[in-house]
Formats: C-alpha cells, sequence, structure tokens
C-alpha cells in the first residue's frame, strides 16, 4: 500500500533500528557494570541481580550495588537529559550546533550548583534549583544575544555561546578561591563532568527528571518540528510559538541543570548524539528525542566506562572523554554548515 | 454573501516609520486580491497582519467575524494558510515531512499524522508537480523546487484563505502559470480566496478580481484590474513610465516598461 510506504519517510521508523538500539543499550549496560578498576566475573554479577548469593565476595557485591550500579544509572541519565536537552535547543534555534555545553547553559547551571555549594551547602536540593536557575539565566542570555530581527545565524549563536560560557567561567573561577585545596581538587574534577559523586539522592532525581523531560518534550515534538522549520512559519500554521519555546526552554533547561548539579559539564554529548541519530532516522522530533534518550544514554555509560578503565586505577572525567569525541566532530559540523 | 475577511482602517508604525496607514478593504468568498506597490510600501506587514503574525496598531481584522486577535494560533491556521517568502532549513526534512508540517493544526499537538493527512499531501504534492520528490530531502531541491513545496504545504492546509508573498519569485513560466492557475480553480471552486503579494504586474492583472496598489502603507488605488492599472496610477507609485494596453487573448491591462 502507497500510503504505508510513504509513512516510512516520516522520521525512518524501523523496527531493525529500534532493536539494535537496545541491543547497543544492553550490551554497553553489561561492560559499564562488569568492567572499572575492578573487574567482575559476569556470571555471577549477572546472576546476582535475579538471586540473592551468587558466589560473589562482599566486597564484589558491595562495589556492584553501592558504587557501579548507581554510576552507571546517573551516567544513563545524564547522557539521555544533556541529548534530550541538546536535539530540542537545536530544533528551537534551528541549529544543529546548539548544544548546552556550548551554549553556555552547562556553565550556568555549574554556576548555580557552585552557588549552592557555597552558600547552602546544608541543603542538597539547593543544588539541583539552583543549577536549574543558573541554566535558565544562560539559556535566555544566549537567546536575547543571538536573535535579531531576522532570526539567528550561526555565527551570531556560537559566538554567544563562547562569550556567555567564558563570562560565567571567570565567575567560577573566581568563587574557587574560596575554596580550600581537597574541595578545590574534587571541584575541579566534577566541573570537567564526573560521575563518580554519585549519591543515592543525586541519581534518583536525576532519573526522574531525565524520564519526565524526556516526556515533556515529546509531547512538544510536533510543534519543534514547525519551529525547526521557522519561527514565522510554525506561527503560521497554528503554533503557539511563545508557549512552546517557554515550555521547552524550561524542561532542556532543568534536564542540563539537573545533570550538571549531579555529574558536572559533561561536554558534546547534546551535539554528538543528535546528529547521529537524525544521520539514522531523520529530523523528525517525535522519534529523535526519544531516539537521542537511548542514545545519550549509551554514549554516556560506554564514555564512562573508557573514563574508569583506560588508566585504572586512576579515573578521568567523563567529560574528558566526551569532549576528545564531540569537539572534531563539531568542527566537522561546523565546517559542513 | 459574507466577507472571509474584513480589514478596518488598519495602521502600523514601526517606531517612527508609518508602515500601514488607514487600510481598509473585504476579501469575499471566491475572490482573489493582488497587492502591488513599489519596494518597502508595505505590502509584505499588511499581508502579514492578516493572519495576526503582526499587530497593529490601530483597527481590526475580522475573520468571518470574528477579531483576529480573540482566535487562538489553530483557530487561524485552520482559515488561513501562508506562502512566505522562502526560507531554508539546515535539518535533513523531506519534501513530504515538510508538506505534512501544512497539517499541524488539523490534528492533535502530539499525535501522529492521519492517513487522510498524508493522502492530502500527497495529493497537495502532486498538483504541484512534484510526487516524485516527495522523499527527498529539502536542501536538496532547487530553489524554484523548494518553493513550490511551499505552496504545496499551504494548499495541503486545505484553508480557505490562502496568503501568498511573492509566490513566482523562483519559478520558471510554465510553474508560474501553474501556480497561479491552482489559486484561481481553488477560489472558484471551493469558494477560498486569496490575497497575493506580488511584483509582477502583468500576473497580477490576469489573475485578480481586485488589485489594491500601495504607496507608503496607503491605499493609493483599489477596484478591478483595468480600473487600477492606468499609466497614471503606475507613473505616480513606481515612478517610472509605462504603456498599458490590452493583452492580445484575455483583453486584461497589460503593462509594458517604456524605457526611455
Amino acid at each position: 500500500m502507497t500510503i504505508q510506504k510513504e509513512k516510512r519517510y516520516l522520521g525512518g521508523f524501523r523496527a531493525s533500528t529500534w532493536l539494535a538500539a537496545a541491543g547497543l543499550f544492553l550490551l554497553v549496560f553489561l561492560l559499564a557494570i562488569l568492567f572499572g578498576s575492578e573487574k567482575l566475573p559476569a556470571a555471577s554479577a549477572l546472576c546476582s541481580f535475579f538471586n540473592g548469593d551468587c558466589g560473589l565476595t562482599a566486597e564484589q557485591n558491595a562495589i556492584l550495588f553501592e558504587i557501579r550500579l548507581p554510576r552507571v544509572l546517573l551516567g544513563m541519565a545524564t547522557g539521555a537529559s544533556l541529548a534530550v536537552a541538546g536535539a530540542s535547543f537545536q530544533s528551537l534555534l534551528r541549529n544543529p550546533l546548539a548544544e548546552p555545553y556550548l551554549l553556555g547553559v552547562s556553565n550556568g547551571a555549574a554556576l548555580g550548583t557552585m552557588a549552592a555549594f557555597v552558600l547552602f551547602a546544608q541543603f542538597e536540593f539547593a543544588k539541583p534549583i539552583l543549577a536549574f536557575a543558573g541554566a535558565c539565566a544562560a539559556t535566555f542570555a544566549v537567546y536575547r544575544f543571538a536573535g535579531t530581527r531576522t532570526g539567528m545565524n550561526t555565527e551570531r549563536l556560537v559566538l554567544s555561546g563562547v562569550i556567555v560560557t567564558t563570562f560565567l567561567s571567570s565567575i567560577i573561577v573566581l568563587l574557587t578561591t574560596l575554596l580550600d585545596t581537597t574541595r578545590l581538587r574534587s571541584f575541579t574534577f566534577w566541573l570537567l563532568g564526573d560521575l563518580s559523586q554519585a549519591s543515592k539522592n543525586s541519581f534518583y532525581l536525576a532519573i526522574a527528571a531525565a524520564v519526565i523531560g524526556t516526556i515533556i518534550l515529546m509531547a512538544m515534538a510536533r510543534s519543534l518540528n514547525l519551529m525547526m522549520l521557522g519561527e514565522r512559519d510554525a506561527f503560521d500554521f497554528g503554533v503557539e510559538v511563545k508557549k512552546t519555546r517557554l515550555v521547552v526552554f524550561a524542561t532542556a533547561s532543568a534536564l542540563v541543570g539537573i545533570s550538571v548539579a549531579s555529574s558536572g559539564s559533561v561536554g558534546y554529548v547534546g551535539l554528538v548524539v543528535p546528529h547521529i541519530v537524525r544521520l539514522l532516522i531523520g529530523s523528525d522530533n517525535r522519534l529523535v528525542i526519544p531516539a537521542s534518550a537511548i542514545a545519550g544514554a549509551v554514549f554516556v555509560m560506554f564514555a564512562d566506562t573508557v573514563a574508569r578503565t583506560a588508566i585504572a586505577p586512576r579515573e578521568l572525567p567523563v567529560g574528558a572523554i566526551t569532549a576528545l569525541i564531540g569537539a572534531p566532530m563539531f568542527i566537522y559540523l561546523l565546517k559542513k554548515n | 454573501m459574507s466577507e472571509l475577511l474584513e480589514v478596518k482602517n488598519i495602521s502600523l508604525s514601526y517606531g517612527a516609520k508609518n508602515v500601514i496607514r488607514d487600510v481598509s478593504f473585504s476579501l469575499s468568498p471566491g475572490q482573489i486580491i493582488a497587492v502591488i506597490g513599489s519596494n518597502g510600501a508595505g505590502k509584505t506587514t499588511l499581508l502579514k497582519s492578516l493572519n495576526g503574525s503582526i499587530e497593529p496598531d490601530a483597527g481590526t481584522v475580522l475573520l468571518k467575524g470574528d477579531a483576529i486577535a480573540n482566535l487562538s494560533r489553530r483557530q487561524i491556521a485552520q482559515q488561513i494558510s501562508v506562502v512566505a517568502q522562502e526560507n531554508e532549513t539546515k535539518f535533513p526534512v523531506t519534501a513530504l515531512e515538510f508538506v505534512l508540517s501544512g497539517r499541524f493544526a488539523h490534528g492533535g499537538v502530539f499525535g501522529w499524522e492521519s492517513d487522510d493527512d498524508i493522502a492530502t499531501a500527497r495529493n497537495a504534492l502532486m498538483m504541484c508537480d512534484l510526487e516524485e520528490h516527495s522523499g527527498r530531502l529539502m536542501n536538496e531541491l532547487s530553489g524554484g523546487e523548494r518553493q513550490r513545496v511551499v505552496f504545496a504545504r499551504a494548499l495541503a492546509t486545505r484553508a480557505t484563505i490562502l496568503l501568498l508573498d511573492e509566490p513566482t519569485a523562483n519559478l520558471d513560466l510554465s510553474h508560474q502559470a501553474i501556480l497561479f492557475r491552482l489559486v484561481r480553480e481553488r477560489c472558484k471552486s471551493c469558494l477560498g480566496a486569496s490575497v497575493i503579494v506580488t511584483h509582477d504586474l502583468n500576473l497580477a492583472a490576469e489573475f485578480s478580481d481586485e488589485i489594491l496598489l500601495l504607496k507608503n502603507g496607503s491605499v493609493i488605488a483599489k477596484g478591478a484590474p483595468h480600473d487600477v492599472l492606468t499609466a497614471d496610477n503606475l507613473r505616480l507609485v513606481f515612478d517610472a513610465d509605462v504603456i498599458v494596453d490590452g493583452h492580445p487573448t484575455s483583453g486584461k491591462p497589460r503593462i509594458t516598461m517604456s524605457y526611455i
């Protein structure tokens, strides 16, 4: 039937692609769980998910459930959040190069987190709240600087991102002078993107935010599809542009804020992941957003596994790995643009 | 017969510049109105104010009797569709996906297109001579093909009122004729109506029922093509000498520059 055939053009939904994604997700999840500075025996580790006693030592059990699993889950939530936020920012700003880290949104969140750390250290939930506020402020600033009457071009957007990023970085550096040496070291590590400080509360919040945020943005996906073609077009064809912009900016900023509060600024995830997703399945946000969530989770879990094993027993910040992959890709995309 | 659109004394200024001054007209079912005038006369701004993209400082626009400022974007988009000057997207979007975006106001906001939406979009592509391009990406199409896709999207909305801003700028002769014929057929057969902003005076003469001649935001002349398209009026607006005679077959006014 021709209509059925045409329907596949709409984002190219193919069951095989999604099965492959699910397979990759499981594979990377297993790798992330089993590998690290302490390698766990695969069979026993898997078995212990379903049974209490599978021959793991008490120490191995603790590594698996107390350290590694929370960390992998946090990585999953961070990756999904950042990739979904990236895809949404890109559609809203009509620019495939928009990315939370490069726009300065991550830095805004980092500054917020840091303010919470310095000013309200006793309240754990001050961190994500101030991080969200910082992310919103940075988003708003970039949007205002980059926008002109005729729209927004790549140069202005990238430049505005650089300005907001460097400005916020300098404030962060000023604030670090208030920290003592031990706190400074852990803070610097966190700033580069670090999943090692996963606490139970932070990963519950991060996972809840990733799931709820992705659902909200999926609900906005059809409007985003029109926004991607131009705000004027979207307006002419029935999209409530202001409302869409507000909901998407706020949701994406919340995703970035909460992920930065727990895992620091993991860069380039929002650039690399949606780009690859669009190459595979097209630009329809109703598919791009959920697919970016899955692919982002896979990407960060994988990068973090590399970060934990590359120079074990020492660790790299996961943000260093994602930037190593993302920065060359950014240059490539910029040249192609 | 009741009017589809009624424009009542609208005025609009950007800062100190008056872009539209006290413009009034109405659009009835089946009618095609062409808006012509020199660059910067306020044509595009006038068109934008017709679907509420720009709010006038004074005056009102009524869509089937309701003030447009009180309607939601969806309600407006179901009735009025727009062919704006060309835009480019940096994302890989196929021609069919692009045309389907015109069905937005007719479906659930969160949902997927129905089979009816897809059939409508395919039909619009076919009418614009684009069926073999439906799976191609927008940024791989030529300027003229892209402009036809933009027009196909407007057709796919099945809106009663069609607003067109320079719809033929990139089109070759045969596709200009196809486009105007489609607009006219649509207006005559299903009692739709169109407002077209164009620089092509001869196409305006041939295809419109009424012409609005604008200068500095004011209506200089309004009426049937042969009343508006006179050498005197055109000299006043364009500051150029033209020869106006009759088209050999249709008898509509024909405008030729006299380059002296």
